[in-house]
């Protein structure tokens, strides 16, 4: 029987749990013994010029190995007039930015040192809000004339909304949070006697890693070797290399001696990049009928201090997927990304879909109360149809397959809505104080949008057991095992019997890597297609073998051996037979996967909010979702996967947001501030299952690692406003606080 | 997360711990469960250069009645108390707040004595200790002395003891019979309380609604002059200066210490009305 789609406990889980995983900080290489270790010393100030930085007094302190800044650095670095320079120079960006580097024989001593920088400060005007920004009244960055990083604003059709009955327009803040691992950023390094650098690094991907430190540290990219050890998640924070990574390099061959460096929770907080930090105004028209004919959505991101992925990717993915689920005929998306003296953003569990998807899912309910339907009939209304796929929406995505009124239906009759519905009449009615809300979103999201493709190589040894090098770089979310399965449904070899590697530059030298929900879908797609790459060869191998043609010889999986095809009692010969007939270059196959295309997962959930509406504080009771990723692999890392979403998702709704003081100053900078969600504030998830293959993959499956993040978020804070509905409450911003729902309660009730 | 550097000392008895504190002064710190001077220090917001470490001080951990008094030793732990039969009993609205502080690491490390040490504002056992009439019995050199706890708490982590004292217990009259309740407003289970109330029979406890716990007074005498429960309530703000702070604004605050002290009068008396 074949492994696909049985629930198959993670293989990475026994070593995680008993012997513990091996994080960098954890590591004990031979090449890393006599290592000094590395703080960064790194702004209090969101915005200022640097006076002079005196290091004297540090250098003298006891331990020190090296106190550098950016005037040692001998390395370029981004060029352009709003480059990120690796250590700040001249001028300070956002709190956290890092300014110096100390090393020292022990790492208790890097506190005391860092202190001993002293660096002289001229605070400059902080442009934290974003109107203040993009007035452009205090700018950056010298040389240019605004602070916007990408985008520009664009003149609106004015017809756009000519022909419809009702029109609604509101501004929606999609709040910043931060990533906040359980691990946090950290790297060690050492040069070889060789002249090569080897770096373990914290990442989602160590071959891009291993070229930013190339072009950081400029060398070529065959003198680095980057090493990805276990990851203790990354959410789209650790994609690649940050700064930090390429001084370290270059500190280590500076001071000769191996660098050994991780931080603290609070500079994780402040100085990881954060994730979301958009402002949306979406308008929205149609007839009372409930259809919808035209949407138009503004959006400004925040880029933060400097321009990473929050200045172009995560506004072109809101762009993209800005239509959503429905048949919208006019649509209209205009995006400015724009900087402020705050950390600069970057890619966070959905990198913009879940941007577009809390935009359009508020929009709909906006609607929805406008004419007075219930929010699931208007989405019904609306709803992209089966029978229309492949379906090009007007913000130009291609949608691959869908069944986007099934997967709401699922989740509705799954939650007993009209009864939902009744009981919350009911309490309205009786005057409770603790009122019932129901939200529901629909979603679209886009997987693998990179087109940027992805390696694999499959080995059958000499003993018969399969070593698989896979370029998705699992950082928690269990892939090993899915991609075993996958391989063992294949050549019906034991699951122990196959090893995967990743994460070693030197092992798997050409990969991408770990991010948009690709992993399963490409780099499962590409072991799949050197799986029968290698049967091909295997193939004529145990023809030869069993003295048969070819065309007559089968693999029976069931007993991972091969046979003569209706002859089973002529004899067989094994995995470890053929690989060893197989000659000096042994059974191999090594695919690169250019030719992908992205995938796009759907689903719906249904929020249940208990709402106090004397003290504000909204309650998840319960939340329903569908996740349709197309065929399941394995449920356990299927299931895991919705749940972190879920929870994280409900997070940004409840709970999250990185804030700044009007200075600049972070206000949530340690966890006893920032309020990540527990398992006590979420339910039982309740996850109804659907899978729609896609046609655009081998394997007919879609992204799931961010899936229920996108559909959970609105769902809930829907379901916070629908609770106050009927005291005329239309709208709560996220995080939606119990000040917050106190002071919502309050404006309705003054009629503002 | 690396606290600058300090020597550190275990007291094995409570002289020695006070001997220890006289010969230090200013630069010395008593170290009891860690949970409040640990990540001060780690932060580097706090730098003793002596840790006076008490935490071994395993006879100062009990929980006893004296006559109609219970007695708590300084160094009992939070889950301790929580599980404790005979406070549970004749102290309940103690044991039951002991039981909501924090998360499971933070009530096997901290203390009573900790807390009230600590004293701040934020704390849910301060405001208890209030409402419950208790006294604190601190040791120094010259002793012992009792201080009663509405002379206890001074000003934001500023307490009426010296230096060189030693809170040695916590005294409350037995609570036997009479209707209590708490009421800790949080965003998560494992949240210090935006706004807190302790209500024990008519007196009312405040956690977080000035710079050190406070006693409800204008709720009391209403209480005393025969007002209901929720006519009672609406005083519960009065005098009160919150902290003001962007997610709980001190308008805020003020609501919620009425709403929080409607409810926890009315479930003190024994009626229960719906709420989160
Ligand atoms: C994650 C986390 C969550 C928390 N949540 C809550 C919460 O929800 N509610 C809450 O009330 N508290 C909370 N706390 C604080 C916790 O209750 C602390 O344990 C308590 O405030 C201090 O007690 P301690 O025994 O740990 O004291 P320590 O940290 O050891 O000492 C605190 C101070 O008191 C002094 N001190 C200690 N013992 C004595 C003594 N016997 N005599 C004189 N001085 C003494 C010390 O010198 C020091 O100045 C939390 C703490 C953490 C880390």
């Amino acid at each position: 029987m074949s492994v696909m789609g049985t629930r198959v406990v993670r293989i990475e889980d026994h070593k995680l749990i008993t012997s513990g995983g091996s994080y960098v900080d954890d590591l004990r290489e031979p090449e890393l013994t006599g290592a000094v270790h590395a703080m960064f010393v790194r702004s209090p100030i969101a915005h200022a010029r640097i006076g002079s930085i005196d290091v004297s007094a540090a250098r003298e302190a006891p331990g020190v190995v090296g106190v550098f800044t950016a005037d040692d650095l001998d390395i370029a670095f981004a060029p352009g007039p709003t480059g990120e320079p690796w250590l700040a120079r001249d001028r300070v960006r956002y709190v956290g930015e890092p300014v110096a580097l100390v090393l020292t024989e022990h790492p208790y001593q890097l506190a005391d040192v860092a202190e001993l920088v002293d660096i002289d400060y001229d605070p400059l005007d902080a442009v934290i809000d974003l109107d203040d920004a993009l007035s452009g009244r205090t700018l950056l960055f010298d040389g240019t004339d605004s602070n916007v990083a990408g985008g520009k604003a664009k003149p609106f059709d004015e017809k756009l909304f000519d022909d419809c009955e009702v029109v609604v327009t509101r501004t929606i803040t999609n709040q910043r949070v931060a990533p906040a691992p359980l691990e946090v950023r950290g790297a060690a390094c050492a040069w070889g006697e060789d002249g090569r650098l080897t770096m373990w690094l914290s990442t989602q991907n160590a071959q891009i890693a291993r070229d930013i430190l190339a072009g950081g540290l400029g060398v070529d990219p065959g003198t680095v070797r980057v090493i990805a050890p276990d990851v203790g998640g990354g959410f789209g924070a650790k994609i690649g290399a940050d700064p930090e990574a390429v001084v370290l390099g270059w500190a280590s061959r500076r001071v000769g001696r191996p660098v050994r460096w991780f931080e603290t929770r609070s500079e994780n907080l402040t100085a990881m990049t954060h994730g979301r930090g958009q402002r949306h105004t979406v308008t929205i028209g149609g007839r009372r009928d409930g259809t919808v004919l035209a949407y138009r959505l503004e959006v400004v991101q925040d880029a933060g201090a400097y321009p990473r992925a929050g200045a172009g990717m995560l506004p072109g993915f809101t762009r993209l997927m800005a239509p959503g689920v429905y048949r919208i005929p006019r649509v209209e998306v205009a995006t400015r990304s724009v900087l402020t003296n705050t950390t600069p953003i970057a890619a966070y569990r959905g990198a913009g879909r879940p941007e577009a998807t809390a935009a359009i899912e508020r929009a709909m309910d906006l609607f929805a109360a406008e004419i007075g339907m219930d929010p699931a009939e208007v989405r019904r209304i609306n709803f992209i149809r089966p029978e229309e796929f492949p379906y090009t929406t007007p913000s130009g995505a291609s949608y691959d397959t869908g069944e986007y009124a099934k997967a709401l239906d699922a989740v509705l009759s799954a939650g007993g809505y009209a009864e939902l519905r009744a009981e919350q009449a009911r309490r309205r009615e009786a005057g409770d104080v603790v009122v019932l809300g129901l939200g529901i979103a629909a979603y679209v999201e886009i997987t693998a949008g990179d087109g940027m493709g992805e390696s694999g190589r499959v080995d059958v040894n000499p003993d018969g057991t399969v070593t698989a090098y896979t370029g998705s770089s699992p950082h928690g979310q269990g892939l090993h095992t899915s991609l075993a399965m996958l391989l063992s449904d294949q050549f019906g070899v034991p699951m122990d019997k196959i090893t995967i590697r990743h994460g070693d530059t030197d092992e798997v030298p050409k990969a991408v890597g770990t991010f948009a929900s690709r992993s399963l879908q490409l780099g499962g797609s590409v072991l799949k297609q050197a799986g029968d790459q290698v049967i091909e060869r295997a193939k004529e191998i145990a023809a030869n073998l069993l003295e048969a043609s070819p065309d007559d010889v089968e693999l029976n999986v069931d007993q991972g051996a091969w046979q003569v095809r209706g002859a089973p009692s002529g004899g067989t010969v094994t995995w470890a037979q053929v690989a060893a007939a197989a000659g000096e270059d042994g059974l191999s196959a090594d695919v690169w996967y250019g030719d992908v295309q992205p995938t796009f997962p759907f689903g719906a959930h249904l929020a249940v909010v208990e709402v106090d509406t004397l003290t504000g504080k909204a309650v998840l009771r319960r939340i329903i979702a569908v996740d349709d990723a197309g065929p399941v692999v394995n449920p356990v890392t299927f299931q895991g996967q919705r749940h972190g979403g879920l929870a994280q998702g409900v997070a940004q709704a409840l709970l999250e947001e990185m804030s700044y003081d009007a200075d600049g100053n972070p206000t949530t900078a340690t966890l006893a501030d920032y309020p990540f969600i527990t398992a006590t504030e979420l339910p039982d998830f309740e996850l109804v299952d659907m899978a729609t293959p896609t046609t655009r993959n081998p394997l007919g499956v879609k992204g799931i690692g961010e899936a229920a993040t996108i559909g959970s978020t609105p769902a809930v804070q829907n379901a916070v406003v629908d609770a106050l509905a009927h005291l005329g409450v239309r709208h709560i911003e996220m995080p939606a606080t119990p000040q917050r729902v106190w002071q919502a309660i309050n404006d309705a009730r003054e009629g503002r | 997360m690396i606290p600058v550097g300090f020597s550190y000392r275990r007291a094995s008895t409570v002289d020695e711990a006070v001997g220890l504190l006289g010969e230090y002064g200013d630069e010395g710190k008593l170290l009891a469960g860690g949970h409040s001077l640990l990540p001060l220090m780690k932060l580097r917001l706090a730098a003793p250069e002596v840790l006076v470490d008490i935490a071994p001080l395993a006879d100062l951990r009990y929980v006893r009645t004296d006559g109609d008094t219970v007695a708590i030793g300084a160094l009992s732990r939070y889950h301790d108390l929580h599980h404790d039969e005979v406070l549970r009993q004749h102290a309940p609205l103690l044991a039951h707040v002991a039981g909501a502080i924090g998360d499971p690491q933070v009530r096997h490390r901290g203390t009573i004595g900790g807390s009230l040490a600590h004293a701040d504002a934020a704390a849910d056992l301060p405001a208890a200790l209030l409402a419950s009439d208790g006294v604190l019995v601190a040791q120094g050199p010259g002793g012992r002395r009792e201080i009663p706890a509405g002379e206890f708490f001074l000003d934001p982590f500023t307490t009426a003891l010296q230096p060189d004292e030693l809170l040695v217990e916590i005294r409350v009259p037995g609570q036997d019979g009479v209707g209590w309740a708490f009421e800790k407003f949080t965003r998560r289970s494992i949240d210090w309380a935006i706004v807190g109330v302790a209500v024990l029979g008519q007196s009312v406890g405040l956690i977080n609604m000035a710079g050190t716990p406070i006693r409800a007074t204008r709720v009391e005498e209403a209480l005393a002059g025969g007002a209901n429960p929720a006519e009672a309530a609406e005083l519960a703000a009065e005098g009160t200066s919150p902290p003001d702070e962007p997610h709980a604004s001190a308008a805020y605050r003020q609501h919620l210490a009425r709403v929080l002290t409607g409810r926890a009068l009315e479930r003190a008396a024994g009626r229960v009305p719906a709420g989160l």
